[in-house]
């Protein structure tokens, strides 16, 4: 039959014209009293009494809660997460970079009886600017130093802020993602909810006992 | 008294919103019938293929994720293949099963975006694409649980895959493949049926099979003109000689027949899914360092592996002098030699129609440069 294609579509319209929208607005949205009183865990009614003209401002629509995009564990985010305690300068992530834009400078740190000659980081950069987060510097680090971020929201207006520095580095907050981290998962380590700030929370391994130097470290992968 | 008439070449592209990429035509219009078509491509040319013979071969998997950005997971895939067998590694199984799973989920995506854009050629502004596009996310959802990333994916290497899928993955695999399935039921319910779509598609740009065979066209253009041939039963990777599969084929051969194979071998694909997750077991995703170190080193020589891409034969030539990268790398990509006919698909249609073909050849101009 002629034109049975033009109600069949309009049926479709229709049935997605009740459906929940799978856009999610960004960086905040508008939320609705029961909705915000649902967030902040409070009773409606209390919050009604306690801050009437909030509650208008709520109702008006003139208040947002920040909402973001729902993301998995293993998001490869900017936002490198680095223990220099653990790094030892074996700058496996520089050879392993595809495009060489990690720079890293040793000198000699010192000796100690039990582990040997050890080597101390003085410079470590990554170019996010030119970082295409594939994630081989981090798969590539043997003893779990460095780690991919879960945050990406790291825009600025000069080019030169992109190069992230030991420093930086140092004084960033430390969200990292479980991206070739199996022991976060196993863990059941949520970097969105979780607080970190020691290494050993996060790491593989424990701090060895003498004896057990002598052997190889288990790899666990 | 007569009128002189003279035909007028048009410059369509580079920069034009249906060429799906930076593609240029020198189109020549006698009133509204084209009489000649002159392509002109290269403006999104990286030299991926240069670029790979200074980067090891374990780094090259990064730069295949860019060549077919809507079927990066077919593309590493296929690289990976390649590298498999110039170094002679035997994967792991769970490795393997898991990238026949990410692949198949990848071809899906790869023909959602190919249908949604054809009708967005054909004129129906923004609603079937993005209701594809939508559809589309939860794949690209199930690819940030397995490896992070979305579209740049990476999640392939040498011997199987870099880690196990996590634990969240398999129940949102689950209630992916039913919302997948309802929505292909959805889109055949809107569009397989549509007269406007019979009227604009059936009939047009008709190829011969043996034209196709000749200029070594393939995948779902070449199944479209009733040419049984598919890689996964002909010469089948990995694990698809184990599964069973209905090949799709059509014998129009027009626009249509191409739009209904690609709509068919996403249900065949979703089948392909529900068999590997029967079959997966538990066990390393990929060999020992000890045997597949990061740095491969492969003996001097030569290999070329195939499959079954989103859009034709995706292969790989990958030549070694026993460095630690490749001497030469050659990628035969199928978006480029699907064009080969593009000339005689065009010439003695009308305008009208001109974007509607192109859209049909489903070509993504980062592999057709490289």
């Amino acid at each position: 039959m002629i034109g049975k294609g033009i109600p069949k579509g309009f049926i479709i319209t229709l049935k997605n014209f009740f459906r929940t929208p799978v856009t999610v607005q960004y960086p905040d949205r508008k939320v609705s009293l029961f909705e915000y009183a649902k967030i902040h865990k409070k009773n409606i009614f209390k919050l009604f009494f306690s801050q009437p003209m909030l509650s208008i401002k709520i109702s008006l629509g003139l208040i947002s809660v920040p909402s973001s995009v729902e993301q998995s564990q293993r998001f490869r985010g900017n936002e490198f997460t680095f223990f220099e305690e653990r790094c030892t300068v074996c700058a496996s992530c520089a050879k392993y970079c595809p495009l060489g834009i990690i720079e890293i400078v040793s000198v000699p740190g010192g000796f100690d009886a039990q582990e040997g000659e050890s080597y101390k980081l003085e410079v470590f950069d990554i170019d996010i600017g030119r970082c295409m987060f594939c994630g081989l510097c981090v798969e590539a680090c043997p003893y779990d130093a460095l780690h991919m971020g879960t945050k990406f929201e790291k825009s600025t207006y000069v080019r030169d802020n992109l190069i992230i520095t030991k420093e930086k580095l140092a004084e960033s907050e430390k969200s990292p993602s479980s991206f070739y981290r199996p022991q976060f998962e196993k863990k059941k380590f949520d970097p969105f909810k979780d607080n970190i700030d020691d290494h050993y929370k996060a790491g593989r391994h424990e701090k060895p006992e003498y004896k057990d130097l002598k052997k190889k470290w288990v790899d666990d992968r | 008294m007569s009128i002189e008439t003279r035909p007028v070449t048009v410059n369509l592209g580079p920069q034009h919103p249906s060429t799906h990429g930076v593609f240029r035509m020198r189109v020549t219009f006698d009133g509204e019938e084209i009489v000649d078509v002159e392509p002109v491509f290269g403006y999104l040319h990286r030299g991926s293929e240069k670029l790979a013979e200074e980067r090891t071969y374990s780094q090259i998997v990064t730069l295949t994720d860019r060549m077919d950005y809507v079927s990066s997971m077919l593309n590493n895939q296929a690289y990976i293949l390649a590298v498999e067998k110039l170094c002679n590694i035997v994967p792991s199984p769970r490795g393997v099963w898991l990238r026949m799973i990410a692949s198949e989920l990848q071809r899906i995506a790869s023909h959602f975006v190919a249908t949604g854009f054809l009708l967005q050629d054909l004129g129906a502004l923004g609603t079937p694409l993005i209701y594809c596009m939508r559809e589309r996310e939860n794949i690209l959802d199930l690819f940030e649980m397995l490896c992070g990333a979305r579209i740049t994916n990476s999640y392939l290497r040498p011997g199987g895959v870099f880690m196990d899928a996590p634990e969240v993955f398999w129940p949102a695999l689950d209630r992916s493949l039913g919302d997948i399935e309802k929505s292909i039921d959805e889109i055949e319910e809107y569009l397989s049926g549509n007269e406007i779509i019979f009227s604009r598609t059936k009939g047009t740009a008709v190829l011969s099979s043996e034209s196709l065979v000749n200029a070594s066209i393939t995948g779902p253009m070449l199944r479209a003109s009733g040419v049984d041939w598919d890689l996964r039963h002909r010469n089948p990777y990995d694990y698809y000689s184990d599964i069973t599969f209905k090949r799709i084929l059509h014998t129009a051969s027009d626009n249509y027949a191409r739009y209904w194979v690609r709509v068919q071998e996403m249900r065949e694909s979703l089948k392909i899914i529900s068999q590997c997750i029967k079959n997966i077991e538990p066990g390393p995703v990929r060999p020992s360092f000890d045997d597949v170190p990061r740095l491969v080193r492969p003996e001097p020589g030569d290999s070329y592996a195939a499959i079954e891409g989103s859009k034709g034969e995706l292969g790989f030539y990958l030549v070694s002098d026993g460095g630690i990268s490749p001497y030469r790398m050659h990628v035969r990509a199928p978006s480029l030699i699907n064009l080969t006919l593009l000339r005689e698909m065009l010439v003695g249609e009308l305008f009208g129609d001109l974007f509607v073909i192109f859209g049909s050849v489903d070509l993504n101009m980062g592999e057709v440069d490289r």
